[in-house]
């Protein structure tokens, strides 16, 4: 696996020799882990954000006889790919980030979830875990102390539901990728009942950082609420796209002239479930507090239909949904079909509203994420770009 | 099916369970296995796999059902799924569908008669930055145009 090329950036492309963060864990111990982690104020990059201390220190502290980590690689929100890049990359990132992970909760199995879509990276990532089992990072005593831990990779297999943590423990378990209710939470009833930690790669592939550097070195980068820096996944109309490290807190007009954006009409962040932003709200923050992503921004300059941009979303949905919930069933059903009635310009103001109605009651009444999150883009472009909906028959709105 | 065939595919199944283990969470690694060997997992392989684990075929169905790469029906000898999500349908995903139909005389969803090639759209495939992009069985391509696209299924055995 060699670097195509060399990636700079404040956190997570810093220099880090693969195995000092296993290293420093044996040494420092694992209360001064969790201290550090909490320190830094790190949280989930999958997108919630939710603070990653808090689900370690709940699964450490959980009773079980078995415990496991598992490192969520199942990114599938349109517009994502920075855990290809991470895994392809930085491998040793994200394995150190897990071993800690484990050393400290007391697993002594972990799992990475890796989407099907990204089989081609199972012979490379099987090759990394070798050399770590040889270096003894794995396996048995690892660097001659009392803990042992081994990574297992499972493969995915189509399902973006899959990315929520309890469908991707059913997944692992064997059944369909349907979301738990929730609580019990997985840090106490995870796999197979153990508690379990499921945490994204890149929230893991900060952490072997934190280790070796200090939380404090850490939370200079990003604002108060939002520390560290972030991976986005940049798509779109731009003339640089790919993979940006910046710190949070970096505005949206700032990410647009890093990226070579021009004539931008709106900006998708947080993929198909996250908010379009149109050009009137550009100085807004990247950040938990403000514009919160997983890491995905697409752009789209002036020549795009927002409408055609919106179907394309709601088809995800539909697809996507797993069908448990009725909310989101039926409710994305309805959503894709009230686009395609706007794409016609067959609809009252009424209707309108009245799908709005239903976008906000999806969002209180479904069960999991996908369905809380899939009306945002549609309420967000009904609200923003409504004057494009009188226009879609190419004549102005006239018939 | 033939009685070879049956005894056969019993006996890759109970291999796959030596592997992965006979409990319920071998399924779906069990599942695409046979997947990736026969490209769809037919009935009586369903059946058997219910046997080992044991568990109703009705749940391994279930499970096949829900996954968007597994399939209980055959399929062609190669798998070629194109990246339909927002940001291949920037880059030119349109131009690639069409003369990609165009090229084997199917439709997405369909198989071309030689059973060579299934023709199937799938979401986002995580090269947002590198579309329009594609798949064929494991395999990705990125920066396709409808060329490129059209030499690359014609390489396929």
């Amino acid at each position: 696996m060699e670097k195509t090329k060399k990636r700079t950036g404040p956190v997570l492309f810093s220099e880090y020799t693969p195995g000092s963060g296993i290293k420093k864990t044996l040494e420092i111990g694992r209360e001064k882990v969790l201290y550090d982690i909490r320190n830094s104020g790190l949280k989930g990059r999958g997108g919630a954000g939710f603070p990653t201390s808090t689900k370690w220190m709940l699964t450490a502290a959980s009773v079980g006889d078995k415990k496991f980590i598992v490192c969520n690689a199942d990114e599938g929100e349109p517009g994502t790919f920075k855990d290809r890049v991470l895994l392809l990359e930085y491998p040793e990132l994200v394995f150190d980030g897990m071993v800690i992970g484990g050393i400290t909760i007391g697993a002594k199995e972990g799992f990475l979830y890796l989407r099907g879509e990204y089989e081609y990276m199972l012979k490379p990532l099987e090759d990394y875990l070798d050399i770590m089992r040889q270096d003894n990072l794995l396996g048995k005593k690892i660097l001659g102390s009392k803990y042992d831990f081994d990574i297992t990779i499972r493969l995915g297999s189509g399902a973006y539901v899959c990315g929520e943590e309890t469908a991707l423990i059913e997944s692992l378990e064997g059944y369909r990728g349907e979301p738990r209710n929730r609580p019990p939470f997985p840090v106490n009833t995870g796999y197979l009942g153990h508690p379990t930690l499921v945490n994204n790669v890149e929230t893991l592939a900060s952490v072997p950082h934190i280790i070796t550097k200090g939380g404090d070195w850490f939370r200079q980068y990003g604002t108060d609420k939002s520390t560290g820096s972030k991976l986005f996944s940049v798509s779109g109309d731009c003339d640089k796209p790919g993979i940006y490290e910046l710190p949070w807190g970096t505005t949206v007009n700032e990410l647009l002239t890093i990226v070579g954006a021009q004539n931008t009409k709106a900006v998708q962040i947080g993929g198909a479930s996250g908010i379009c932003v149109p050009r009137s709200q550009f100085n807004r923050k990247l950040g938990y507090e403000d514009a919160a992503t997983g890491g995905s921004v697409i752009i789209f300059n002036e020549s795009r239909s927002m409408i055609h941009v919106l179907k394309n979303f709601m088809e995800f949905f539909v697809e996507e949904s797993c069908g448990q919930c009725t909310p989101c069933r039926i409710g994305n059903t309805k959503l894709l079909e009230g686009v395609e009635r706007i794409e016609k310009g067959e609809f009252t103001f009424a209707y309108l509203n009245t799908l709005k109605d239903l976008g906000n009651t999806m969002k209180v009444a479904s069960k999991c994420g996908l369905g809380q999150t899939s009306p945002n883009s549609f309420l967000a472009i009904v609200d923003n770009f409504r004057n494009e909906f009188f226009h879609t028959n190419g004549n102005g709105g006239q018939k | 099916m033939l009685v070879l065939e049956k005894n056969s595919l019993s006996e890759e199944i109970e291999k796959l369970a030596e592997l992965y283990g006979s409990d319920r969470s071998a399924l779906l690694q069990i599942l695409q296995a046979v997947q990736k060997k026969h490209k769809y997992i037919s009935d009586f392989a369903q059946q058997e796999i219910a046997r080992i684990l044991n568990i109703h075929p009705v749940e391994v169905h279930s499970v096949i059902s829900f996954y968007s790469f597994l399939n209980s029906k055959p399929k062609g000898r190669n798998i070629v799924r194109l990246c339909k999500t927002i940001s291949c349908d920037l880059a030119g995903k349109c131009a690639v569908e069409d003369a990609v139909k165009r090229e084997l005389k199917i439709n997405f969803g369909e198989t071309t008669r030689d059973q060579k090639i299934t023709l199937e759209y799938t979401n986002c495939l995580g090269m947002c930055d590198e579309g329009p992009a594609m798949l064929v069985n494991e395999r990705v391509y990125t920066h396709l145009d409808p060329e490129t696209a059209v030499n690359i299924l014609n390489q396929i055995k």
